[in-house]
């Protein structure tokens, strides 16, 4: 960057869970599409009397994504009811964790070697949604409180990013770890991944400016990038008048290509924290904490790796082959196959990168005697062809000449011919080619 | 013969012998409700139809001799209860014509054990007071004088129980909520320990010290009850699962070499003479039946008001925060003094830096006063205490000093405080109104509790002077 300014840039990322139940009641969390308020109890609706009871495997998950974070893992943790209004919240309070999260203090190390903070792992639960509409020409606002209490895991990282390229390096990352632990489909589209990038600059990189803006409503990657562009270069643009940019919130607008303000913050909030007294505190044991770790599986990068050791596959192709879990499985479970009958894992990568594999469709052992079987009509000695070639050509002097006076179509009646005298298959594009050449 | 007068106990066999129908007996308590309540005003709503129609039914399942533990008895619900399909309003105005959606997890455990629902009890709106006085529906009156207050927060529930509108009523206490009433209307009432009852279905006030409890006339009734409603609940997490023992079982085991601590403290100043007097003579009918009076200490109790009036406020002003005008018809204009009290004390003792001084001060006060309790229950099996330092008030005494107010459960609070159980019972009238005294115990000592109090009530009776209703 040209400017004098050095991006200082944090995250936070919300990752909804795909557990089949919420957060702290047994209704379905599969919201997405579901008929308004259909997914409802007494707990998610936040009804006088209702109580909540924490979803175990939500918890583990969170912790799985903590660990695969390099966090630390507290042993004594709890829930804490974060105290705010808005329509969409239920109990007008968000049971979230406040000092003692699930974990903290992990990192995640980029390609260049740079390692980001992670601040913070927590567990919380998602709010209703509001839906704003027009009825019988009147402007109404509806709650719809299926989403209430899907649960929700927070990661926070220190403001350890300087570009808008580390940030998006950071979240592809963060995706494919928990598409790896298999715990959130991670679909930005469908808002099981929410990012909000808080970004401010600084003059020497050290010192933390004054101010920070919060950029919400960013559903992909490509929108991270760009909204963090427009954010520095409008900061830098305030900075150089001699200004200090707002402390607010802005929202990404698709339509404009900017940030717009949405709130400014007059001062932090006070959501009133304290303990969530429904719910106990939760301790884990060591040997609980040790059967999550052994619970997470290889991750990309380590599986990358290891792809290039093991399968001496070059880095591009294993870092392609990683990308998604079920296809490195893939890869390998053919692997496996495939040594038996000399097929080698460069072979297979070819064919599952540049053919793109249906891997839904065809089984690894399927794709191997496919391969087996491609590679076997090659195999023909091409002298033995020719020689076939010509006796066929010899047998059947009405159909040469029919081709001969322009009648195409009987070449094909001499390929079979060929492939029947041969009595294996063989590639029949290679037999045509070849009487054609033979023909002429 | 008066039926509704029974107790459980005594209408269980009248049922089973068929000496009167669950019909009969509960048109006698609807009756009762006709003829009383006017004065009395215990019921915010009363549900003769439903009752009858479930009295109906008890009368099919007694006749196939069904041996459910409540089959074809009357009982009322404090309006903090959760039922489905029946108004239900915390005796507050903000949720005054509020059906509920369901039936808490006590509801339907007394439904199924074949309870027969009266209507739904007065109480202080949303539970908070401890002389019934802060109701948005009016007072509930004292049976024994209705000049004097019944005592909150649980208001009606004790009264209706002391005039045969209901044979058995619950109650929640958050800090003295049954246990003061009790006192005031001559039952018994328990608060057991903080989880043995799920709070499923109860409308919250203060969640970490709420406590689901009950108002019987006796003690075995009483032990009967609480065998229905106990043990763990998947909908609450602060139920353990422990067992539920057989309440009725140790009963009669008398009280030969129980060690009952005598708490100087509460003994001391602020105490009324004429209740200190009734709180040392049942003492000494415990000391005659065998029992060993150990005097104790628990030197953090001067402090348990303040650091309930802390986690209380603040927890209430965030239970109460979803009554935000969107979802319930009345919005936030429709609370009362008392709740507007607490939800901007609670605000305040929560906000940015006050939490450190305030709450968190508070949380290690409390874990002080656990200590205590703790270090008194190695010295002795349960501590035996009065219940209000002054015999109930004339209405209107304390309304306009609600500090006077909250000074009244200063025995009480403790041991919501702790989570420990505790059980009001009758011990004797001054100037005509009823003193009532309570036994303390470790957590999920309940057993303990009913086997003192049984001896206690073998030898006094007290529960046999009911009001006199003219």
């Amino acid at each position: 960057m040209s400017s004098k300014y050095i991006p200082i840039i944090g995250l936070e990322v919300h990752v909804e869970l795909k557990t089949k139940s919420k957060m702290f009641c047994s209704c379905s969390a599969d919201y997405f599409g579901q008929k308004p308020n259909t997914h409802t109890c007494p707990v998610c609706l936040g009804l006088p009397g209702a109580l909540p009871v924490a979803n175990m495997l939500a918890i583990d998950w969170c912790i799985m994504i903590a660990l695969a974070l390099h966090c630390k893992i507290n042993q004594f943790s709890k829930f804490d009811r974060k105290n705010y209004f808005y329509p969409d919240l239920a109990k007008s309070f968000q049971i979230s964790q406040y000092d003692l999260p699930f974990g903290e203090k992990g990192s995640m190390e980029l390609k260049n070697g740079k390692k980001i903070g992670i601040t913070r792992v927590h567990m919380e639960e998602d709010t209703g949604k509001l839906i704003h509409e027009t009825i019988n020409g009147e402007k109404v606002s509806l709650i719809d409180f299926n989403r209430s209490s899907v649960p929700l895991v927070e990661i926070v990282t220190d403001p350890d990013f300087h570009s808008a390229e580390e940030v998006v390096e950071y979240l592809q990352r963060l995706q494919r770890i928990v598409r790896y632990l298999e715990v959130s489909d991670a679909d930005m589209e469908k808002g099981n991944m929410r990012l909000e990038p808080n970004i401010s600059l600084s003059v020497d990189g050290k010192t933390l400016p004054k101010y920070k803006v919060e950029v919400k409503n960013i559903n992909s990657f490509r929108f991270v990038q760009k909204s963090i562009d427009f954010e520095i270069k409008r900061q830098e643009e305030i900075l150089k008048t001699g200004k200090k940019p707002l402390q607010e919130t802005r929202g990404w607008s698709e339509m404009k290509n900017e940030t717009v303000s949405q709130r400014v913050k007059e001062e932090a909030n006070d959501y009133r924290y304290f303990p969530e007294p429904d719910l106990p505190p939760i301790r884990m044991a060591k040997e609980q904490i040790s059967t999550l770790e052994s619970s997470v599986p290889e991750l990309q990068e380590k599986k990358s790796n290891r792809f290039v050791t093991d399968f001496s596959l070059n880095s591009y192709d294993a870092e392609i082959l990683t990308r998604e879990k079920n296809i490195a499985d893939y890869f390998e479970e053919a692997v496996a196959v495939g040594k038996d009958y000399n097929v080698t894992p460069k072979q297979i990568a070819n064919v599952i990168i540049n053919k793109k594999v249906n891997i839904e469709r065809i089984l690894p052992a399927e794709l191997i005697k496919d391969l087996i079987e491609g590679s076997r009509k090659v195999d023909i000695d091409v002298n033995e062809l020719t020689v076939v070639i010509t006796n066929v050509l010899q047998d059947n002097q009405r159909a040469v000449e029919d081709y001969k006076s322009g009648k195409e179509t009987v070449i094909m009646f001499l390929v079979g011919q060929v492939i029947k005298q041969i009595g294996k298959k063989i590639d029949a594009t290679m037999v045509k080619d070849l009487l054609i050449t033979q023909l002429k | 013969m008066n039926i509704q007068n029974l107790t459980i106990t005594e209408a269980k066999i009248g049922l089973k012998n068929k000496q009167f129908s669950s019909m009969e007996l509960t048109q006698a308590c609807l009756d009762q409700i006709k003829l009383h309540d006017e004065k009395l005003n215990a019921f915010i709503t009363v549900t003769e139809n439903q009752a009858l129609a479930a009295a109906k039914e008890a009368d099919k399942r007694l006749a196939q001799n069904d041996e459910l533990p409540l089959l074809g008895i009357p009982v009322a619900l404090k309006d903090l209860f959760l039922t489905k399909g029946v108004r239900t309003t915390a005796a507050a105005n903000v949720l005054s014509d509020y059906i509920g959606q369901y039936d808490g997890t006590v509801v339907k455990k007394l439904k199924d054990a074949g309870a027969v629902m009266v209507g739904k009890t007065n109480c202080d709106a949303w539970a908070h007071g401890s002389s019934g006085e802060n109701s948005d529906f009016g007072a509930t009156k004292n049976p024994f004088n209705l000049k004097y207050v019944a005592g909150g927060s649980s208001s009606g529930s004790p009264v209706a129980v002391a005039t045969g509108m209901a044979l058995g009523s619950t109650g929640t206490d958050t800090g003295g909520s049954i246990r003061l009433p009790a006192s005031f209307c001559n039952v018994v009432g328990l608060k057991p320990t903080y989880g043995r009852v799920s709070r499923y279905g109860v409308i919250s006030m203060a969640s970490s010290l709420d406590c689901i409890g009950h108002f019987t006339k006796t003690v075995e009734d009483n032990a009967l009850f609480l065998s229905v409603t106990a043990g763990n609940d998947p909908m609450d997490a602060t139920t353990p699962n422990k067992p539920v023992p057989n309440y009725l079982q140790s009963l009669t085991k008398g009280v030969k070499g129980v060690k009952i601590g005598v708490p100087k403290e509460y003994y001391g100043q602020g105490l009324d003479p004429k209740v200190r007097k009734l709180a040392e003579e049942a003492l000494e009918v415990l000391r005659k039946r065998g029992a060993k009076l150990v005097e104790i200490s628990l030197p953090y109790s001067e402090y348990a008001i303040a650091v309930y009036y802390i986690i209380q406020t603040a927890e209430v002003s965030s239970n109460l925060a979803r009554y935000d005008g969107i979802r319930y018809g009345n919005d936030r204009s429709f609370f009362s003094d008392e709740a507007k009290r607490r939800i901007m004390l609670g605000t305040y003792v929560l906000s940015a830096g006050y939490y450190d001084a305030y709450y968190k001060k508070a949380m290690q006060v409390r874990t002080l006063i656990l200590q205590d309790f703790a270090k008194a229950y190695e010295q002795v099996d349960v501590i035996l205490a009065p219940v209000s330092p002054t015999l109930p008030w004339k209405l209107g005494a304390k309304t306009e000093d609600p500090l006077a107010m909250y000074l009244s459960d200063i025995f009480t609070v403790t041991g919501n405080i702790a989570g420990i159980p505790g059980l009001t019972m009758p011990a004797g009238f001054a100037d005509g109104l009823p003193v009532g005294i309570q036994i303390l115990g470790p957590q999920f000592s309940e057993e303990k509790l009913y086997q003192v109090a049984h001896a206690f009530e073998k030898e006094t009776e007290y529960w046999k002077e009911g009001p006199k209703l003219l």
